[in-house]
């Protein structure tokens, strides 16, 4: 049995939350947070420059060439350090896109760029409110034009370029739907920021209106490649909610040991204990998924679909519970501004929504535990 | 990362199953799943198989050679007991405590007299132990024991009464923390010792839990006469000797806890029912509530495979082994409350007359227990906050006051 990161794996953790917990990360989500800029231009090129950007891009296209596993460890580290950067639209969604489906061509053209970080990629995908079902997309690609809106795209004031999910045929539901990639600061291409719960990272609505853009992958394969990329992206921002829900935990222990109510720790307090165990169990059965998840990625196994589902479900839980318990046992204080404990309660939630709702993630769950148990 | 063996293990596992294959009963042994074992035939099966091991060096896997062990590691034992699982036998069986906590508290305090006597009928199913620590006034709060042992010249005069004692209708031996001491404070006024449990004075009654089942015992202690030799530890030691015993209460790595009663069960009984708008399986809350179970034993069974994956590098498992039975007990109780309520007014009925054979009305009068023994869900949850995240420990009200004057509510 040999359910665990290898030691060079481990290192490569220790090595990233060393470097990371060094840049304030932080107070740099504070200020993004605050302000109208997108992303911590600074660190985006100390990560570049760290190679991260491009872990599991093959080193034929200027990338380190390692797995997916090397990835889960630098997602959790990403998560626990709140980095306020385009790294999983980029490198989750878009790279990962173009590695699942592009052309030779294609993958020549963007992977470099991506992996030195002179690229910042995302996935526009959801039009309106409710679930991003096929029947809901109605953005067109035809002729090599894309027009339609999409809306609460992460990252899309800053991407360069997008995936871009669209129907290009006449056929109905999820046969008529293709991907596409466009240039984002091309013709035809109009956004503007939303409003959102976690303006660390920044949302966007994209109008599209004749913009230029290249095919990706098959035209009536869209839908399918897209579910494969929101798996794989599943799994990794999996580990990126543990690294979240981590902190909330030793943030509210440590806030536990040290704030005194009725002449005692608060951590003293079974109701408080009762909370923190909980948060500890969840957290550690949300890792357990993440493993599974984490395994079938590096194996390209058939269990990928539940692995994903059940990674993100698990970890989509932890981390609310973790972030919006830790506000209650911070008190009144969890509830300021200043306080850091709101950037993750609002983080558990942005990251809990962008790859769609853990109902559809659970009803995935039952459909693949059906598809097993019919046999 | 992967679920592979290292080929040490594989070859273990298959010297292993070769030798099951060859040994094992015909008859599988059926299962004590929620507290309930069965007549003599199941011990007769039990002991024969106990004593078939012993003889290999299977009984007792990390055991030293010279107690009847294979000087082997944790992972040889858990790849032992995943082969037992696998050919439908093993798990949990009447010796598990003695050999489990009884027999290493003895290792770790007596002589070679001593253990030359036990270890070893202990090992092949011949003599059974129990351990009589808990109490009517001594529950969660273990130390709060008063079953009194007084001195008598060579030998301790114990009267007093213990409850929820598992096997001890049928024991030979029992490990007896006692309290000697009534004006020390209370876990320095405690003694352990063992004694026979055919000792004249001790009687064994059978408790009927609230399910109707009766897998424990209450054991009353009447002027029961212990010889001084059968102390174990030192007197005013029983505290420390009671957290060797407990220490060793094996991480049931593997081990099934909730009757067998999980998703794909409910996922069974959902594909079987009816509702309003159709199949069950189709409707959409059922389905958010299989995907919230499932996840939890997942997340259960990856975790053991963490736990596994330390042992076979040979490290200590990490604290996550602790989170299990906190998971398993209260699933068992929501998952199978949830399929009476799918099984509407016939969820009210049992056995035969339900669905699935009652299976899930057994789950569910079963939990209330579960979420009890060997540790309430809120001491586990205290166990976790205080030695996982290092939380300070409640007000305490018991430390340095003499036992004899602590309140008591009675």
């Amino acid at each position: 049995m040999n359910f665990d990161f290898s030691d060079e794996q481990k290192m490569l953790r220790e090595q990233a939350r060393k470097f990371l917990s060094g840049k304030r990360t932080t107070q740099s989500a504070r200020r993004i947070l605050e302000g109208t800029g997108g992303y911590d231009r600074e660190l985006w090129k100390d990560v570049a420059e760290m190679g991260w950007l491009g872990t599991a891009i093959p080193e034929a296209y200027g990338g380190l060439g390692l797995g997916p596993l090397e990835l889960c460890v630098i997602a959790e580290e990403m998560g626990r350090a709140l980095a306020p950067l385009p790294f999983s639209s980029t490198v989750y969604l878009f790279t990962e896109a173009v590695l699942l489906a592009a052309t030779e061509g294609q993958k020549r053209k963007y992977l470099p760029s991506l992996a030195r970080g002179e690229l910042i990629g995302t996935f526009a995908r959801v039009e309106r409110a409710g679930a991003a079902a096929p029947k809901s997309i109605r953005t067109s690609f035809r002729s090599g034009k894309l027009s339609g809106r999409k809306i609460a795209v992460s990252d899309g004031m800053d991407a360069d370029v997008g995936v871009v999910l669209a129907r290009s045929g006449d056929e109905p539901g999820e046969r008529g739907l293709c991907l596409a990639i466009a240039d984002l600061s091309g013709a035809g291409v109009s956004r503007r920021v939303e409003d959102s719960i976690d303006p660390s990272r920044k949302h966007a609505e994209i109008t599209f209106d004749g913009a230029p853009a290249e095919p990706l992958g098959a035209p009536g394969e869209g839908w399918r490649i897209a579910a494969t990329v929101l798996d794989r992206a599943a799994v990794l921002t999996a580990f990126e909610q543990i690294g979240g829900a981590d902190v909330c935990l030793a943030t509210a222990t440590e806030y536990a040991k040290t704030r005194y109510a009725f002449a005692r720790p608060i951590g003293s307090y079974q109701a408080i204990k009762h909370k923190l165990a909980d948060m500890y169990v969840n957290n550690e059965l949300a890792r357990s998924n993440a493993y599974y998840g984490a395994w079938a990625l590096h194996t390209a196994s058939a269990e990928l679909p539940l692995a994903a589902a059940a990674a993100r479900v698990s970890a989509t839980q932890a981390f609310d519970y973790a972030a919006k318990e830790m506000i209650q046992i911070h008190g009144g204080i969890g509830f300021t501004w200043e306080a850091d404990c709101h950037l993750f309660y609002r983080r558990s939630r942005e990251l809990a929504l962008g790859l769609g709702a853990q109902r559809s993630w659970k009803d995935r769950v039952v459909s693949e535990l059906e598809t097993r148990n019919t046999a | 990362m992967d679920f592979e063996d290292t080929p040490e293990e594989a070859a273990f596992r298959e010297q292993v199953r070769q030798w099951i294959h060859t040994n094992a009963p015909t008859q599988a042994s059926g299962g004590d799943v929620l507290g309930e074992r069965g007549g003599g035939e199941w011990f007769r099966q039990q002991r024969a198989w106990q004593a078939k091991k012993a003889e290999a060096g299977y009984a007792k896997i990390t055991w030293p050679k010279e107690f009847g062990g294979l000087g082997g590691t944790p992972i040889q034992q858990v790849i032992f007991n995943q082969e037992e699982a696998r050919g439908g036998i093993g798990g949990n069986t009447p010796f598990a405590i003695g050999l489990g906590m009884c027999i290493p508290t003895l290792m770790a305090y007596c002589g070679k007299e001593i253990l030359g006597r036990y270890v070893k009928p202990a090992l092949y199913g011949e003599e059974i132990w129990c351990q009589l620590f808990s109490e009517p006034a001594g529950g969660s709060d273990v130390a709060g024991l008063r079953t009194r042992a007084e001195r008598d010249g060579q030998d301790w005069i114990v009267n007093g009464q213990k409850i929820w004692t598992t096997g001890a209708q049928f024991s030979d031996y029992g490990l007896l923390l006692t309290r000697t001491d009534f004006n020390a404070p209370k876990h320095k006024g405690l003694t352990m010792f063992y004694l026979s449990m055919k000792s004249a004075g001790v009687e064994v009654k059978p408790i009927r839990q609230a399910s109707g089942a009766s897998g424990f015992n209450e054991v009353f202690f009447s002027d029961v006469r212990i010889p001084d030799s059968q102390r174990v530890g030192e007197i005013g030691q029983g505290w420390q000797v009671a957290l060797t015993t407990l220490m060793h209460e094996r991480l049931a790595v593997g081990g099934g806890q909730g009757g067998g009663l999980d998703v794909p069960q409910l996922l069974a009984l959902a594909r079987e029912l009816e509702l309003e708008d159709g199949p069950a399986i189709r409707n959409a809350s059922v389905r958010e509530k299989i995907a919230d179970w499932y996840v939890r034993s997942a997340g259960l069974k990856y975790t053991t495979y963490r736990t596994m994956t330390a042992l076979s590098r040979g490290q200590q498992p990490g604290p996550e082994a602790s989170i299990a039975k906190l998971v398993v007990a209260a699933k068992l109780q929501e998952l199978s409350a949830f399929a009476l309520e799918l099984e509407g007014e016939a969820g009210a009925l049992k056995g035969a007359d339900a669905p699935m054979h009652g299976a899930f009305q057994m789950g569910w009068m079963a939990a209330p227990g579960l979420r009890i023994a060997g540790g309430t869900d809120e001491i586990l949850r205290n166990v976790i906050a205080e030695r996982v995240l290092g939380l300070p420990q409640d007000v305490r009200l018991d430390k340095d006051v003499p036992f004899n004057q602590l309140p008591s509510g009675r």
